[in-house]
């Protein structure tokens, strides 16, 4: 195995492919500025009325740019590193949404049951 | 200004018990320092161990870690268990509450990250890179790294039982209590900070480990022709990956109440103490898994060598520890049941805790086919094991008793708990280490260990282990609560007494345990084991020798089949005596303990609030950070003549042991 570790360590450039294209990091660079710029257009124009509706529209285009990190400046796909990083971003994925899902359900259920004196109107 | 908090009155000089183990720290201390200084062997100690990165070293001294902190934990216990069983009859027992209350958050923190969690660490440090045909893992630096700052932690909890004072809050210091208004002392601090530096170590050794396991498998060795260990270490550090982080933060919470004025969990200005509870579980329960599925891992391995077969179900054995990975996160509810999240979530959690007893019984039943018309030798792995499957059985069905939510209602905070949770984790994590250093020992250290003084000790643990805790059971049905300090109902007390007979045989066990590795060094020639396969193993650590090269295979083996080294043993595997070439090997370096020190450094300025030793420590740790990736010099290859001469001794002994 030596010769071969020797060439695994200083082996980072085998793969052309694997750390993208001037042109990817090109595009990857273009599609964060318009998605940062957007919200920040949409906060400091008011440019929709609702809050909620802003507060929505914000985290879609922060969904969205994580997307756009992970294709272009992480160079995820389905194929790299024989499927691993795909199969660690689901299961990723699946620990996030259970953590905040379950938690949002617990405490919602916590606050309900445990703290009824927050709400204000029921206190006179 | 310069010693922040830290006065006169800070040292327990008032406290009789601690000035008499200080005192015998210090002389123990002193004994050890003056021998070690006497035989010179400061130098080697520094040279081959401290700053080696070579995984096997490193396990060794995750191990000597984990049982060293064990008698410290083990101490505790046997206080408490004192404590409970004098005071009744209005005898207040022998300790203060605020020494009481110490003593029980120092044993369940102890126990569970400094105990279970190295020795956890080390063996799968140990093991997994030979079981996987590697020559070391995927960052040896790093490994090294993550040993001291696990050290660093331990050094930290050590430190204030002389130093200050330790946290009253229980092991998991939930919130109010563990508030800056509650807990004023710097006992939280501690704790706090002796987890965050150890959490660091434990992370990365996680990732280390994922790593290693994915990228560096001998070539044919494909996911389900791994060794169940292997795959039991994967899962347990993607746990890891995934789990601690979620400590680190809400411990990073936790420290901004207490030092910066937030109100996270504070009781007012909209803060939630049970937003801690729940954050804390969501590490908390995947934590219990981290450290049992590698025993479970171990007595897989144990159980197919030692019944001659090979493991009955491997493809069942690894969806069962998917599976329980997945799981293991869906479950953190019923540690707080009553904590009052209403029916629909409780059943929720209920129902899912039930359903991941199923995976765990699955693998019972495939541990009881394996051993079906096998050959079973009795030795002590195996005893081990046996031992766990009967143990560990009666602590899983108290646990899906637990899981109803309605019982839990009655049994929640109670002793019957405090036996469940042991039951499993002393019954299945322990007996599991157990098993393991009795089955890898003559691997690291090239003899076996004596026999007599371990089943000795076997059974002392044992036999110990249902004196100790069935009577916490029973007492836990009658309603007695956990952490209670005094009792008013005398009609208790031979409970107690019972127990405390209970840990008295466990001490027995403990120091048969001691005894037997002492009587084995000593009689080390004529337990030496020179085949480097002392129990007819069937995974590929046992193809080198014993204990093997620092380079583990002179060539990279070939994989073929699942129980590697049983295939190569079953198609007449000749060892090539020829045709070596220089390896390619990392450096030691003292890096990695010196980062750790200075983080040790850093926590002990935060406790204290010594803020000029916190920043000056940050500031070396950035500069010695930087400075080491302008180090050059990380590998060297082992020259050629070395490794000949390696395996050509090799081939002298197996010679010696076939005539």
């Amino acid at each position: 195995m030596s010769s071969e570790a020797h060439g695994d360590h200083g082996g980072h450039g085998d793969h052309a492919q694997a750390h993208g294209s001037f042109r990817g990091y090109l595009t990857g660079f273009l599609l964060s500025v318009v998605l940062t710029a957007i919200p920040f257009w949409l906060v400091m124009n008011n440019v929709l009325d609702n809050k909620q509706a802003t507060a929505i529209v914000i985290m879609a285009f922060a969904v969205v740019q994580i997307v756009v990190h992970m294709v272009f400046f992480l160079h995820m796909n389905g194929r790299s590193e024989g499927g691993w990083t795909m199969l660690a971003l689901i299961f990723t994925i699946i620990l996030v949404v259970i953590a905040l899902t379950g938690s949002l359900w617990v405490m919602y259920h916590l606050n309900a049951n445990m703290m009824p004196g927050h709400d204000m109107s029921q206190m006179q | 200004m310069i010693f922040g908090r830290l006065t006169l009155e800070s040292f327990p000089l008032h406290e009789p018990i601690l000035l008499v183990t200080f005192a015998a720290v210090v002389l123990g201390g002193i004994v050890v320092v003056g021998a070690l200084t006497y035989f010179r062997v400061w130098g080697y100690l520094w040279r081959e161990w401290f700053t080696s990165v070579d995984h096997k070293k490193i396990g060794i001294m995750y191990m000597v870690l984990g049982l060293v902190m064990l008698l410290r934990g083990f101490a505790d216990a046997i206080m408490m268990r004192l404590q409970q069983a004098m005071a009744f009859n209005g005898s207040e027992g022998y300790l203060t509450a605020h020494h009481y209350d110490q003593v029980f958050t120092a044993h369940g923190v102890i126990m569970i990250f400094f105990v279970a969690m190295p020795m956890v660490t080390g063996l799968m440090n140990f093991v997994v890179p030979l079981q996987i045909g590697a020559r070391d893992v995927s960052f040896p630096f790093l490994n090294n790294f993550s040993f001291w700052m696990t050290t660093a932690g331990a050094v930290l909890v050590m430190m204030s039982l002389f130093v200050g004072e330790f946290a009253r809050t229980g092991w998991l210091a939930y919130p109010p209590l563990s508030g800056i208004g509650y807990s004023p002392d710097v006992g939280v601090d501690y704790y706090i900070w002796a987890l965050q530096v150890a959490g660091i170590g434990t992370l990365l050794s996680g990732i280390n480990l994922v790593c290693t396991i994915v990228k560096m498998r001998a070539p044919g060795m494909t996911m389900m022709k791994m060794p169940v260990f292997t795959w039991t270490s994967l899962c347990t550090n993607v746990l890891i990956v995934a789990a601690f982080p979620v400590l680190t933060a809400v411990l990073a919470l936790l420290s901004l109440d207490r030092y910066a004025g937030t109100n996270f969990f504070t009781n007012d200005f909209g803060g939630s103490p049970m937003m801690y509870v729940n954050l804390i579980w969501i590490w908390g329960h995947p934590e219990v898994y981290i450290l049992i599925l590698p025993a479970f891992g171990i007595f897989s391995e144990v159980t197919s060598t030692f019944s001659g077969k090979r493991l009955f179900g491997y493809t069942s054995m690894v969806y069962a520890t998917v599976v329980i990975t997945i799981l293991s996160y869906l479950v953190w509810l019923h540690h707080f049941f009553t904590m009052g999240s209403g029916a629909s979530v409780n059943s929720f959690f209920g129902i899912t805790t039930m359903i991941i007893s199923i995976p765990t019984g699955a693998k019972i039943f495939n541990w009881l086919f394996t051993m079906y018309r096998g050959r079973i030798r009795f030795e002590l792995p195996m005893m081990w094991t046996l031992a766990f499957m009967l143990t560990f059985t009666v602590g899983g069905m108290t646990g899906v008793l637990l899981a109803v939510p309605p019982a839990d209602f009655v049994l929640h905070n109670s002793l019957f708990l405090v036996a469940h949770f042991h039951n499993v984790i002393i019954g299945g994590v322990l007996f599991g280490l157990f098993a393991g250093i009795v089955y890898w020992w003559p691997k690291a250290f090239g003899f076996k260990l004596d026999p007599f003084w371990g089943k000795l000790s076997f059974w002392f643990w044992v036999v110990g282990f249902w004196f100790a805790f069935m009577p916490l059971y029973i007492l836990g049905l009658m309603g007695v609560t956990r952490r209670m300090r005094v009792f008013d109902d005398p009609s208790l007390q031979i409970w107690f007494v019972i127990a405390g007979f209970g840990a008295f045989l466990i001490l027995l066990g403990i120091v048969s345990f001691l005894v037997q590795i002492g009587v084995s060094v000593l009689r080390r020639d004529k337990l030496r084991e020179t085949t480097g396969d002392p129990w007819d193993g069937r995974t590929l650590e046992w193809a080198t020798s014993s204990p093997p090269p620092a380079y583990n295979f002179a060539f990279t083996p070939v994989i073929h089949d699942n129980d590697a080294w049983s295939d190569m043993k079953r198609r007449g595997y000749q060892r090539p005596l020829d045709g070596y070439r220089p390896i390619h090997m990392p450096s030691n370096t003292p890096t990695g303990i010196i980062l750790a020190g200075l983080s040790m450094a850093v926590a002990f300025g935060l406790i204290w609030y010594m803020w000029w030793l916190a920043a000056l420590g940050f500031v070396a740790l950035l500069v010695v950070a930087i400075a080491h990736t302008f180090n050059y010099h990380r590998d060297f290859h082992i020259p050629v003549e070395e490794v000949v001469r390696t395996e050509a001794e090799r081939t002298r002994l197996l010679a010696g042991a076939g005539a």
